[in-house]
């Protein structure tokens, strides 16, 4: 897998990097939690110093890269697993939907898969395109309550999570986008939307695979949603972050740019039908 | 006191001041939503089955069960009545909380009663009791050949397979885990 990532990458002209796991200030993000390492934090994704490298002229990056989250472990969640994760100067997220297609259908072709998956006693045909879905469709589509209703009453994860993502790419894979704003803190507003975030995430087998947005780039704006996000992790007793001014500053000078993040181990479930992310990892935390 | 992050399978919470076991649990988490709790709960009262979903900020008092020794005294009205032969307190169970026990329950046989702040949940028997054989087919001299086994009946109503010799009125020593014959026990 990661040989066929990297041949991808390289013929599309894209750099690989390598930036550090252990940082200072970790983007203050609602509901992910960083570990602790001394007085500096584990990464929770090599967001905040890619985009650094893209602001500093980097147009075309990629990332293979360990991530650690606090708390999360179940049939899909390992507390330290890998992302792969890359940028893009000039693009949208629209993009970047066809490039997730191309790079997954490489993958395949590579592993002699075609273009048809079986995972979960399911077929699932990887012809393009692959079906696109707002994120208010999907809630009309599959879940009892509307998009502002589940809003309304903060159960937007909990519908997400339980009704709708079993329910996506179980035949076709599915692109979810266009999110409410509050839910894309480092995605730039929609353009003539400033409601919505230009944010998707690509589901196949009901798999949560990968995270993608048009950057924001507006230092001012970062700003305040970090302030927000800050503000709520205060609130509810998590841990408080430093802002990180490094990447803050760097925004200025960042171009237009989409991004994205792939999980690797989920994607491994999804080539081998495994039944739990343990089944493709050498060792899990239980076992060290 | 637990977290939701402490919620694992069989785990014991006390909800709305109920027992609750945990049967089938899952950690789910939208990338970036919230860290969401998936339980198959199982009241330890009634049986009850439901699901629910709890957040990181949810907590929860853990079930805290006793057992206590006591002496089980008679059936009344589809339920089963048994006595702390310390206080004397006499503590009701349904015939689905006896479940298969009921099969060994004999007068004045002493289990062990699964309690939730005095609400009975269930009992354990010893591993071994010795039941009446009420009812069996003669031994024919044909059936002698080793290993053969006829079905009897027992003082509580249970059938159950026995070596051929037994007979009606004997007592005969049975596994309560497995329900099967282990001896016959003489008089």
């Amino acid at each position: 897998m990661l040989r066929a990532f990297r041949q991808f990458f390289y013929e599309r002209d894209y750099l690989e990097i390598e930036t550090p796991v252990r940082i200072p200030a970790p983007a203050p993000e609602e509901h992910i939690e960083a570990p602790p390492s001394g007085d500096w934090y584990l990464q929770t994704s090599p967001e905040l110093c890619m985009k650094r490298l893209v602001a500093a002229g980097y147009s075309r990056i990629f990332q293979i890269s360990k991530c650690f989250r606090e708390g999360e472990r179940g049939d899909l969640h390992l507390p330290e697993f890998t992302l792969l994760e890359w940028y893009r100067q000039g693009a949208d997220y629209r993009d970047l939907m066809t490039e997730c297609e191309d790079l997954i259908l490489h993958l395949t072709g590579v592993l002699e898969k075609n273009d048809t998956l079986l995972f979960r006693g399911r077929r699932i045909s990887l012809k393009k395109p692959w079906p696109r879905i707002s994120v208010e469709e999907a809630f009309s589509r599959h879940a009892a309550c509307s998009l502002p209703e589940a809003l309304e009453q903060d159960r937007f994860d909990e519908i997400m999570a339980c009704e709708i993502e079993p329910r996506l790419g179980v035949d076709r894979p599915v692109f979810l986008f266009d999110y409410p704003v509050a839910l894309g803190a480092l995605a730039r507003a929609k353009e003539g939307d400033a409601a919505l975030a230009e944010r998707f995430e690509l589901y196949i087998g009901g798999l949560e695979l990968a995270n993608a947005f048009s950057e924001l780039t507006d230092e001012a704006e970062q700003r305040r949603r970090f302030e927000k996000a800050r503000q709520f992790r205060s609130a509810s007793g998590r841990r408080d972050y430093p802002l990180p001014e490094g990447f803050l500053n760097a925004l200025s000078s960042m171009p237009d740019a989409a991004g994205i993040a792939l999980g690797v181990d989920r994607l491994a479930m999804l080539l081998t039908d495994a039944a739990t992310i343990d089944a493709v990892v050498a060792f899990t935390p239980e076992m060290l | 006191m637990y977290n939701a992050s402490d919620l694992k399978k069989n785990l014991r919470i006390k909800l709305d001041n109920e027992p609750y076991v945990i049967t089938e649990f899952n950690f789910v988490k939208p990338g970036k939503g919230q860290a969401l709790y998936r339980c198959k709960l199982k009241n330890m009262i009634n049986g009850n089955q439901f699901e629910r979903t709890f957040r990181s900020v949810d907590t929860f008092e853990s079930a805290d069960l006793q057992e206590k020794k006591m002496q089980y005294l008679y059936p009344e009205g589809g339920k089963y009545c048994f006595m702390d032969n310390v206080s004397y307190e006499q503590v009701f169970l349904t015939e689905e909380q006896i479940g298969d026990a009921k099969n060994f329950l004999i007068d004045n046989i002493e289990v062990s009663v699964l309690l939730f702040e005095d609400r009975p949940l269930g009992i354990s028997l010893p591993n071994f009791v010795d039941l009446v054989v009420t009812e069996a087919e003669p031994w024919a001299k044909g059936d002698s050949v080793t290993g053969n086994t006829k079905p009897v009946t027992l003082q509580t109503g249970y059938r159950i397979l026995v070596p051929t010799f037994i007979d009606q009125g004997e007592k005969i020593r049975v596994d309560t885990r497995t329900g099967e014959y282990l001896t016959r026990v003489k008089a």
